[in-house]
């Protein structure tokens, strides 16, 4: 153990979180965590923990540490000021029913 | 893969396939209309998410449910992984180590989900090797034939599905989400269980007698799996209410156990095995089979610790564990040692 | 399924598919599958054993893998040799002195190292065989191997990873790596022997020769080794010898035991 390098000691693996896109077309999903030394590992753990019924075509582990995550006590100022600009949404518009491809 | 006259695959054969998993696993989401107020999504049967703010008693109470669940899948490997280099063919085999494979991965879906209410895998794992937490007892019972294989995927993951589902709709999304993953991955065990039962049911005398055994053993046990009596006089002072309140638990251990029973007598009727309780009979008036009494001495003294494999278990759990430090601490001094050479890399360029 | 002996048909060396009863191309074939399934067994005692729980995971998935290669290639060999038997009773039925897999996959299961060290040299092999092998005359053969690729390029890229990490961890774990490749060297050569029925399988165009595998499977270990500071031992004073001809070590008649005991005590039964 002399040659560890500091704080390189039992206690636990870093924690990744794992994404896993469906299939072709998809978006990755978050789909849960595991703990792995690296993220070479973390994505072959991935792999066999989270992808066993061909649940995936590609994977992405991140760093849980390297998440920011927004606030719930944030959400007010985050996404209430979106709320109001309604004319972001085609649904907004009033156009006569009869005119095609819109 | 089941195929001809087994069962019908479309047939529900657990509570994985009945409609209470889709309505359990179907939720919508009423948040925006509701706020972030804890008691507020609770009463309107919302979930809680990782970050919101939650009473430090609901936050503990998962904690401990979360991670008794997940060493359950845990220690849960050891009674059929036992059975793995034993299986009597190639085809069992392979099931086996694809069912085995799989406590390890819900084993690790929960402790994930816990580890969303801050606390570490590690810290659980010690306290499951401490004997601080604990485990579904059910595991500390011995598979000692090849149709305990059989009895532990009929009865023992039937029990567990039937005691999940409703935790689809469990009011911590974590939990629930991985609940959703974890029910229907199982409704596979329970079926290979009750094909083996089965197939053993129609061979010959010498494996009737197998899997007739094996359903004396396991039927009680796997009753006992919904918990101590919690209606009536019984559900004062348990932790039922709380839970109910909180969305953690939906359904009384009771309920639950008699849903099971409703279930399962059907079930063993067709595989031809007898059940083992003189009192099982269908109430007409109830809607329900009544059954016997469970032995709750029993039941205490195996939760106490003192079952047939109490030990063995934990010391299983802890030797694995304690053989694989080196490989751990290994892997963490390799990943710091390529952390400080990416780093050198970097600043060298 | 013929269950005639001598259906082997003059020329058969020429004529690269299956021939009925031909016995020295099954017992080639015979090596190919009880060297997975006998590994698959060992793979499969580490289910609640591994350092952590995606390892077991992981092994158990290699452990598949194997199983599944070993069932794609008896009933087959069943064809070939004429007796029409299925996977269940080549795995269940046969005894110690009928399986033809090396001594290598038969040792039992030492500590994690070991396995690590076992696993890269079986998967660097394997790779390159089932390589060699999509190129077979044979399409059933040819068929196996190249599902089989896939896996085993996996198992080879898993060994690799711990083999390097272990070699390159702690003290500790760079010794018991280093031991284990000590450990397991005796056990490689076997692989690369060249007998009489993969001589043989090499003629109908069917089979590759061993020892033609063993530059490029020991390239491909030598390069792991180096990566994890360790040293690829020398060749030792002992080495196994006699498995693919029945002749094998103590614990494989035990690991037969475990395995069939359940099968063999219920004659005729299904399960």
């Amino acid at each position: 153990m002399t040659d560890a390098p500091e704080g390189a000691t039992e206690r636990s693996w870093p924690l990744w979180e794992v994404f896993v896109r469906g299939k072709r077309g998809l978006s990755h999903v978050h789909v849960g965590s595991l703990h792995a030394p690296d993220a070479e590992m973390a994505l072959r753990n991935a792999r066999d923990v989270y992808t066993r019924r061909q649940e995936g075509v590609s994977i992405w582990v991140v760093k849980a540490d390297d998440v920011t995550a927004s606030s719930p006590s944030e959400k007010d100022s985050f996404f209430d000021p979106a709320g109001d600009k309604i004319y972001r949404h085609p649904t907004f518009y009033d156009v006569p029913e009869d005119v095609e491809y819109l | 893969m089941y195929g001809n006259d087994v069962i019908d695959p479309n047939e529900p054969l657990n509570a994985a396939e009945t409609g209470a998993y889709d309505a359990a696993a179907a939720h919508e989401d009423q948040r925006e209309a509701i706020g972030s107020d804890f008691d507020a999504l609770i009463a309107a049967d919302q979930r809680i998410e990782p970050r919101d703010a939650m009473p430090d008693t609901y936050r503990e109470t998962l904690i401990r449910q979360i991670a008794q669940h997940a060493h359950s899948e845990i220690i849960g490997m050891q009674p059929e992984g036992n059975w793995i280099t034993r299986a009597p063919s190639l085809r069992r085999k392979a099931i086996l180590i694809a069912k085995v494979q799989d406590e390890a991965g819900h084993g690790l879906y929960l402790y994930s989900a816990a580890e969303t209410l801050g606390v570490d895998r590690q810290e659980l794992l010690d306290r499951l090797h401490d004997g601080k937490q604990k485990y579904s007892s059910i595991f500390n019972y011995p598979t000692l034939t090849w149709a305990d294989c059989g009895a532990i995927g009929w009865l023992v993951d039937g029990a567990a599905i039937m005691n999940q589902v409703p935790l689809c709709r469990c009011s911590y999304g974590p939990y629930a989400r991985a609940m959703i993953r974890v029910c229907k991955e199982e409704s596979f065990h329970q079926r290979q269980g009750f094909e083996i039962l089965w197939t053993l049911m129609r061979g010959t005398e010498a494996q009737q007698a197998m899997a007739q055994d094996a359903a004396d053993r396991w039927w009680w046990p796997a009753l006992a799996m919904f918990g101590p009596p919690d209606t009536g006089e019984a559900a004062k002072g348990g932790h039922t209410e709380q839970s109910m309140a909180w969305g953690i638990k939906r359904f009384s251990n009771d309920d639950l156990r008699q849903k099971f029973v409703d279930m399962m007598v059907p079930q063993a009727e067709k595989l031809g095995i007898v059940l083992p309780d003189p009192h099982l009979r269908w109430n007409e008036e109830r809607g329900h089979y009544d059954f016997g009494e469970i032995d709750w001495d029993e039941f205490w003294q195996v939760l106490r610790g003192d079952g047939p494999c109490n030990a063995e278990r934990i010391e299983h759990r802890r030797r694995a564990h304690d053989e694989g430090a080196w490989v751990r601490e290994a892997a963490n001094a390799y990943a710091a040692k390529q952390t400080i050479r990416e780093n050198e890399k970097e600043s060298a360029a | 399924m013929s269950t005639m002996r001598n259906e082997s048909l003059p020329g058969a060396a020429e004529n690269t598919g299956a021939a009925p009863g031909d016995k020295p191309y099954a017992g080639y074939l015979l090596g190919l599958a009880d060297d997975a399934m006998v590994y698959a067994q060992r793979l499969g005692e580490w289910m609640t054993n591994a350092p952590q729980i995606e390892e077991d995971m992981a092994l158990g998935n290699i452990a598949l893998d194997l199983l599944g290669q070993a069932r794609g290639l008896y009933p087959y060999i069943g064809s070939i040799d004429g007796s029409g038997r299925g996977e269940d009773d080549y795995a269940m039925q046969r005894d110690e002195r009928d399986w033809r897999n090396v001594h290598l996959v038969e040792q039992e299961r030492g500590d994690f190292a070991d396995e690590m060290a076992r696993l890269l040299w079986f998967s660097a092999y394997q790779v390159e065989l089932h390589t060699a092998l999509t190129g077979s005359g044979d399409d059933v053969v040819a068929g196996v191997a190249g599902k089989a690729l896939k896996e085993v390029r996996y198992h080879l890229d898993h060994a690799s990873l711990w083999v390097v990490r272990l070699g390159d961890g702690t003290e500790e774990s760079h010794r018991r790596m280093q031991a284990a490749l000590d450990r397991v060297l005796p056990y490689v050569a076997e692989l690369f022997d060249d007998d009489e029925a993969s001589v043989l399988a090499v003629d109908r165009g069917a089979g590759v020769l061993p020892s033609s595998l063993h530059d490029r499977v020991e390239g491909r270990v030598a390069a792991v080794v180096a990566q994890a500071t360790l040293t690829l031992p020398d060749g030792s004073r002992w080495r196994s010898r006699g498995g693919r001809s029945g002749i094998h070590s103590r614990p494989m008649g035990y690991l037969l035991a475990e395995m069939q005991h359940i099968a063999r005590s219920h004659p005729g039964a299904t399960w």
